[in-house]
C-alpha cells in the first residue's frame, strides 16, 4: 500500500479515537442527567431512607462528578470496567460473555444476511424490471416495512409453536455445542437476516444500476462480455464503496440495535444486559455498554472508510 | 365439603375408588358431577409425587442485575429460585398456618415479646455443614442491622436481642408482636451458613435444591440437594430451572411449544386466549396484592377529610375491576387488607360507587379547580388506563380530575410517596400488622397516605401484643374503619395472580400468598410424565 493510502487510513483512525474519547465525555454527561440515582433504582419501591443512604454510601455516589469520570476513564484504558453496583459483580467478565454471545448472533445474521443480499442485489440487476427483480424487491421490501417484534412473533408462532422445528427461547450457555448454539439463535438470526436484507439489497441494486450507466460498461458489452460478467467484473468493484457502507451499517445495527430481538427471544445479549442496567441506574455499567456500543459503530464505519478508499483506484495509485 | 365426599375423593386420588364410582356415589349425596370433578382436581394434591425430570419455569422479574443474597431479593425470579435452594424457618402454608421448616417448634412468653425457637436437629446446609441455631441467629443479624440493605430491615427491625440457648433461639422484641412467627416467613429471610455474613451471594443455604446455574437474568438452576432433611414433601424433580422470559408473548410461547412447564404472570387480556391451548392450566388465585390511588392526608386539598371521602365514592370498582383487571380480581373497600388474611373484618360494609354522595362531599369540601393524579405505566399494569378511566367516574361526580402521565424511569423516588395524589401498588403482607405497619403507622417509612393518626398507631399496637384473638380481630375492624372513613387510600381492587401450567405438572395447589404457589411451585411440583 502506498504512502498516501496509509496517511489517509491513519487519519481515520486517529479520527475514530478521537471521537470515541468525546463519546464517553457524552456518555458519562447523558448517564449524570438520568432522574433518580442508582440507590433509589436499585430499592424502589422497596427503600427505606435508611436503606437508601447506606446503599449511597457504600457506592461512593457522594463524591463529585468529575472525579468519578476520571476514575472510571483511567479503568477503561487499564481494561478495568469496574464492579456493577447493582450486583456487585465484575463488569468486564459479565460484559465479555454478554458481548460474544451478540457478537455470534449478528454473525450468524450477518453470514447470512450479506451474502444473501449482495447476491440477491446482482440477480435483481441482471434481470432488471423483470419478475425475479420485483419478485425480490418486493418480498424483502415487506419484510423491513414490518416492526421486528412482528416478524419474531410470526416465526415463533409459526415456525417454534406451530411447526416446532427451532426453540422459541433462544438462550444460549456455556456447555451448549456449536450445533445447539446455532439451532439456539436460527429464530433471531432469521428475523434479523430478515430486516436488514432489504436495505443491503437495495443498495447493491442501485450502486451497481448507477455505474451501469458509465461509458465503460458500454465498452464491456461492445466487447461481448456476458452480462453477469460485466456485473461481476466492472459494475461491482466499481459501486464496493457504497455497498460497504451500507453493509457496515448493518452490521452495526446488528451488534447495537437487537434490543427487541433479544427481548422476544429471551437471547441474553448486550441490549438486554444494557437495559436491565439502564432501568436500575446501574451507571458503570450503562457507560461500559454505551463505549463498547459507540467503538462498534465507530471501527464499523472506519472500515467502511478504508475499504472505500483501497477500493478507489485513484488512491491506490498515485500520479 | 362433606366429611364422606372429602374422604372419597382421598380414595380416588390415592387410587381407592375409581373415578366413577365417585361420581356415582357423589351423585347419590346429592352433588352435580361438575363440582365433583373440581372436588377429584384439588384432592389432586394426594396424588404421589413423581420423582425424576428436570422441571422448567419461564418467569418475568429477572434482570441481570440480580444477586443471590437474599437481601437484595426484589423481584420475581430471584424470589421463585430463593424458595428452592433456601430453607427458612417456617413457611406460610396456603390455609393461613405455619409449616415448621428449620424451626421445628416455636413458643411466646405471655406477652408476646420473647420468643422461644427450637432448631431442628440433623438439617444440613449445602457445603455440608450442619445447620445451628447460630446460623439462624447470625442470618437474622444480618437482616436486622440498621446499616444491612436487606428487604426483610422492617420486618425484623423490631429484634431487641437475641441468644442461643443450646438448640433454641430466643428472640427479644422491643415491642411485643404475635405475629413474629409469620414474619420470619418472609422470603429474604434464608438461612446461610454464618448467616452469609463473608459471602452474602455465595447461593448456600439447605433447600430442597442445590444451586448449579446462577446466570442472573438468564437462567438459573438447581439440582436436587440429596441430604435435604425433608425430601418426601420437596424436591421432586431432578433438576429445576428458570428462564428468565421478560416478554409476556415469549412466555406464553414458550408455555405453548413445551420449552417450560409453567409460566407466571399471565396477562389478563390474554388469558382466555392461554386457555384454549389444549394440555394448558390458568392458575388463577386472588392474592393480598392490591393496586392504589393515594391522597397525602397532610397536603392540601387532600387535608381535607370530605374531599378524601369525595373521592372515594367517586370510584367506581367494579368497573375497575372488569375493565382493568378484566375480571381477575376483586373489588377493595379502601382499606388494604382482603379476605385473604388471617382476621379478616368481614362485616364491612363495601363501599360502592355513588356520584350522588360524592359531589354531595364535593361542594362540602369547598374545593374548586381541577386536581392533579399523577400516574405512570410502572405504577401498575393498566395504571395510566385505570387513571383516565377513574377520571371519567369522577366527571359524573361533578369533580375535575386532571391525568398526569409520569416517565416510568424515577416514578418510585420522584412520585410515590413524594406527590400528594398518585397511582400505586401493594403486593400482599402475610398478616394485617405487617400491612398496616408498613405503611399506615406514623412512624412507617413508607406511610405514602401521610396518614399521621396517634390513636390510629395505639390500635395496631396494641393489636400486635393482643394474644387473645377475639380482641385482636375487633382491633383490626377499628383499625380498617379509621383507615377507610378517614384516610387517604383509595382501594378499588385486589389483584390475583395468574400463573399457568403446561400438561405433565402434577402437584400444583393454591396459595393466595403468593404467584407461584407463594414460590414453591419449582420445589413442590413435580412431572407426571
Amino acid at each position: 500500500m502506498s504512502a498516501p493510502v496509509l496517511k489517509l487510513v491513519a487519519q481515520r483512525v486517529g479520527l475514530g479515537l478521537l471521537l470515541l474519547l468525546a463519546v464517553s465525555v457524552l456518555i458519562f454527561t447523558g448517564t449524570q442527567l438520568l432522574p433518580g440515582d442508582v440507590a433509589q433504582a436499585i430499592l424502589g419501591q422497596s427503600a427505606t431512607p435508611q436503606a437508601l443512604e447506606n446503599l449511597r454510601r457504600d457506592l461512593g455516589l457522594n463524591d463529585p462528578a468529575y472525579i468519578r469520570y476520571f476514575r472510571w476513564l483511567g479503568g477503561v484504558l487499564t481494561g478495568d470496567l469496574g464492579v456493577a453496583l447493582s450486583n456487585g459483580q465484575d463488569i468486564a467478565t459479565q460484559l465479555g460473555k454478554r458481548l460474544g454471545n451478540t457478537l455470534f448472533l449478528a454473525s450468524v445474521a450477518a453470514v447470512v444476511s450479506v451474502p444473501l443480499s449482495i447476491l440477491l442485489g446482482l440477480l435483481a440487476v441482471r434481470y432488471r424490471n423483470r419478475w425475479p427483480d420485483k419478485l425480490i424487491s418486493g418480498t424483502t421490501l415487506i419484510s423491513i416495512s414490518l416492526p421486528e417484534f412482528f416478524i419474531g412473533y410470526l416465526l415463533i408462532y409459526f415456525v417454534a409453536v406451530r411447526l416446532g422445528w427451532f426453540p422459541s427461547v433462544s438462550t444460549v450457555y456455556d456447555g451448549m455445542s456449536f450445533g445447539q448454539r446455532l439451532a439456539a439463535v436460527a429464530l433471531p438470526a432469521a428475523t434479523l437476516t430478515l430486516v436488514v436484507l432489504a436495505h443491503m439489497m437495495r443498495m447493491t441494486r442501485a450502486a451497481i444500476l448507477n455505474v451501469m450507466q458509465s461509458a465503460y460498461i458500454e465498452t464491456a458489452e461492445l466487447k461481448g462480455l456476458s452480462q453477469f460478467d460485466i456485473i461481476r467484473k466492472h459494475a461491482f468493484p466499481n459501486a464496493i464503496a457504497p455497498i460497504v457502507n451500507v453493509v457496515m451499517l448493518n452490521l452495526a445495527y446488528l451488534v447495537v440495535g437487537v434490543v427487541v430481538v433479544e427481548v422476544i427471544f429471551v437471547y441474553p445479549g448486550m441490549g438486554q444486559y444494557l437495559v436491565d442496567h439502564v432501568s436500575k441506574r446501574d451507571v458503570p455499567v450503562v457507560q461500559a455498554c454505551g463505549l463498547i456500543f459507540a467503538a462498534v459503530y465507530i471501527s464499523l464505519n472506519i472500515i467502511a472508510d478504508v475499504v472505500a478508499i483501497v477500493a478507489n483506484p485513484r488512491l491506490r495509485h498515485p500520479k | 365439603m362433606s366429611n364422606e365426599l372429602e374422604f372419597l375423593s382421598r380414595r380416588v386420588a390415592a387410587g381407592k375408588l375409581s373415578r366413577r364410582d365417585f361420581l356415582g356415589r357423589a351423585a347419590a349425596i346429592g352433588v352435580s358431577a361438575t363440582f365433583a370433578n373440581s372436588l377429584l382436581s384439588t384432592a389432586g394434591y394426594a396424588e404421589e409425587p413423581v420423582k425424576g425430570g428436570v422441571l422448567k419455569a419461564g418467569l418475568v422479574g429477572g434482570e441481570s442485575t440480580n444477586s443471590l443474597d437474599p437481601a437484595t431479593f426484589a423481584s420475581q425470579v430471584p424470589y421463585s429460585f430463593g424458595r428452592a435452594w433456601g430453607e427458612l424457618l417456617l413457611e406460610l402454608k396456603a390455609d393461613g398456618g405455619l409449616e415448621h421448616r428449620i424451626a421445628e417448634e416455636f413458643g411466646a412468653s405471655d406477652d408476646a415479646k420473647e420468643w422461644t425457637f427450637k432448631i431442628r436437629k440433623g438439617v444440613e446446609f449445602h457445603n455440608g455443614k450442619t445447620v445451628t441455631a447460630e446460623d439462624v441467629l447470625a442470618t437474622l443479624e444480618r437482616h436486622s442491622d440498621e446499616n444491612s440493605k436487606s428487604g426483610a430491615l422492617g420486618i425484623v427491625r423490631g429484634i431487641d436481642r437475641m441468644k442461643v440457648d443450646g438448640d433454641n433461639l430466643v428472640i427479644t422484641l422491643k415491642e411485643a408482636n404475635a405475629d413474629l412467627p409469620y414474619l420470619l416467613a418472609d422470603y429474604h429471610l434464608i438461612i446461610q451458613p454464618g448467616g452469609g455474613k463473608d459471602k452474602p451471594d455465595a447461593g448456600i443455604s439447605a433447600g430442597p435444591y442445590k444451586v448449579t446455574v446462577n446466570e442472573p437474568g438468564v437462567r438459573h438452576g438447581g439440582e436436587r440437594f440429596a441430604n435435604y432433611w425433608n425430601a418426601g414433601n420437596y424436591g421432586h424433580a431432578d433438576q429445576i430451572e428458570i428462564i428468565v422470559i421478560n416478554d409476556a408473548t415469549a412466555r406464553t410461547a414458550a408455555l405453548q411449544s413445551g420449552q417450560v412447564h409453567m409460566i407466571n404472570r399471565v396477562e389478563p387480556k390474554v388469558v382466555d386466549l392461554v386457555k384454549r391451548v389444549p394440555g394448558v392450566t390458568i392458575r388463577n388465585v386472588s392474592g393480598a396484592g392490591h393496586y392504589v390511588f393515594i391522597m397525602h392526608c397532610n397536603t392540601a386539598p387532600f387535608d381535607n377529610n370530605d374531599l378524601r371521602m369525595a373521592l372515594k365514592l367517586a370510584m367506581d370498582r367494579q368497573e375497575m375491576v372488569d375493565k382493568i383487571l378484566l375480571g381477575y380480581g376483586s373489588v377493595g373497600n379502601d382499606f388494604p387488607i382482603n379476605a385473604s388474611y388471617p382476621l379478616f373484618p368481614a362485616d364491612i360494609e363495601q363501599r360502592v360507587y355513588d356520584p350522588e354522595q360524592a359531589a354531595h362531599y364535593y361542594k362540602k369540601s369547598g374545593h374548586s379547580g381541577s386536581i392533579l393524579l399523577r400516574t405512570s405505566e410502572v405504577a401498575f399494569p393498566g395504571a395510566v388506563d385505570a387513571a383516565q378511566l377513574y377520571q371519567q367516574q369522577a366527571a359524573k361526580a361533578g369533580i375535575t380530575i386532571e391525568v398526569k402521565r409520569e416517565p416510568g424511569d424515577g416514578y418510585w423516588s420522584e412520585v410515590w410517596n413524594k406527590q400528594p395524589f398518585s397511582t400505586s401498588y401493594w403486593g400482599g403482607r402475610p398478616v394485617q400488622d405487617q400491612m398496616y405497619s408498613t405503611a399506615y403507622l406514623s412512624t412507617a417509612d413508607w406511610n405514602d397516605t401521610k396518614f399521621f393518626r396517634p390513636d390510629f398507631d395505639k390500635i395496631i399496637i396494641a393489636a400486635r401484643a393482643e394474644l387473645d384473638e377475639t380482641k385482636r380481630r375487633d382491633l383490626y375492624r377499628q383499625a380498617a374503619m379509621m383507615v377507610r372513613d378517614e384516610g387517604g387510600l383509595i382501594c378499588p381492587m385486589f389483584n390475583d395472580f395468574i400463573d399457568a401450567t403446561g400438561p405433565n405438572v402434577g402437584g400444583w395447589t393454591e396459595h393466595r400468598s403468593g404467584e407461584m404457589m407463594n414460590g414453591y411451585a419449582l420445589s413442590k411440583c413435580w412431572l407426571t410424565a
